[in-house]
């Protein structure tokens, strides 16, 4: 599934990386300590975080990582959002909780 | 009062060895502009190394300015502690242990930037491989024994900041954890803290730059009474701060 169409799914909005919605979409991870997330999640995986910060965009291009979900309309700083669009990642919001949507993902993948 | 003179003092600024500082903050440029900054002592805090203290150390003495050997560790909770020691050696000694227990992940310098060890002349000597923002697998509760036993004394970073710090990660500061120090970001509205967090009051608090950028040097400081303007002085000064409370 295309990071689009899962944006879709969960209604979340897209806070950069408009210009490749075609990303697939092949798994899920839930968690915001960034190192755990550096060596715990897979490529492909949508990760679901409440971790705005500057390293969040890092830590998503070292893991290829499909898309960032900023759940329970998390804020990402400017440095962070920046960062993100020099790296083509994708970054994601939503108003629903990790549990939430973490259950919605696992409906829809 | 410990000591006898007024020293200016920003305990936490970081090299061209974190990732996420300017490459221009050699050893040799951020010691220099720390002392056109007027500050008489500055510790080297770059994320869990402190493979450029000695470079820095070194250039602090050509500079004539104090530069104490330190570290911002990132404990396994990824909770950022300023630890300060009283001499090279036991600086590195706590480099080495922190290295070692790092996950094996690479830097990506184009990703997180370069990772530089410079001697006092800014060349460069290397980059080091892995990459240090990662938490080490020291935790805060551990933290305080466990740079004591390396010779050095710690206390929570940038408390009120909204990542990395001790209150936005673990929700809350106490007695148990054993710090009788704490460091407040430059905006960090001190009286609102200690309504929040009552036994800040019974801390010391600290207010330092988290330079990571030459500009930044010297716009905040903490001005701290020593008998001399050295490593071991400051170490002994907050190892006081311990014995006076327990």
């Amino acid at each position: 599934m295309t990071v689009k169409e899962l944006a879709e799914k969960l209604d979340c909005k897209f806070l950069c990386g408009t210009d490749f919605p075609e990303k697939i979409v092949s798994g899920c991870y839930c968690g915001d300590l960034l190192s755990w997330v550096m060596s715990r999640a897979k490529s492909g995986d949508a990760w679901l975080t409440v971790m705005g910060n500057i390293n969040s965009a890092g830590v998503a291009v070292l893991a290829d990582l499909a898309c960032i979900i900023l759940t329970e309309n998390a804020a990402v700083d400017d440095a962070a959002l920046e960062k993100a669009k020099q790296n083509g990642v994708i970054v994601l919001q939503t108003e629903k909780n990790t549990y939430e949507t973490a259950a919605a993902v696992s409906r829809i993948l | 009062m410990i000591g006898t003179m007024v020293l200016h003092a920003d305990l936490h600024i970081h090299s061209c060895l974190s990732p996420c500082a300017d490459d221009e903050m050699t050893p040799y440029n951020l010691v220099h502009m720390a002392k056109i900054a007027g500050l008489d002592m500055i510790a080297l805090t770059d994320h869990n190394s402190c493979l450029n203290c000695g470079a820095a150390m070194e250039a602090g003495l050509d500079a004539g300015i104090t530069v104490v050997p330190g570290m911002e560790l990132c404990t396994s909770e990824e909770v950022h502690i300023i630890c300060l020691f009283p001499t090279l050696e036991k600086a590195e000694a706590f480099s080495d242990f922190v290295y070692e227990s790092l996950p094996d992940i690479k830097n990506r310098p184009e990703i997180f930037g370069e990772q530089l060890v410079m001697d006092a002349m800014d060349n460069v000597i290397s980059a080091c491989e892995k990459l240090l923002t990662a938490a080490c697998a020291v935790s805060v509760s551990h933290a305080v024994a466990t740079v004591g036993r390396f010779g050095g004394v710690c206390y929570p970073a940038h408390i009120d900041r909204p990542s990395y710090s001790l209150l936005s990660n673990l929700g809350s500061i106490t007695p148990e954890m054993g710090f009788m120090a704490a460091e407040l970001s430059a905006l960090a509205n001190i009286n609102e803290l200690k309504e929040n967090y009552p036994v800040l009051n019974e801390m010391h608090l600290i207010k330092s730059s988290d330079s990571h950028r030459l500009e930044s040097i010297g716009e905040v400081f903490s001005q701290i009474c020593l008998n001399r303007n050295d490593s071991e002085s400051l170490v002994y000064y907050f190892n006081k701060l311990f014995s006076k409370i327990s």
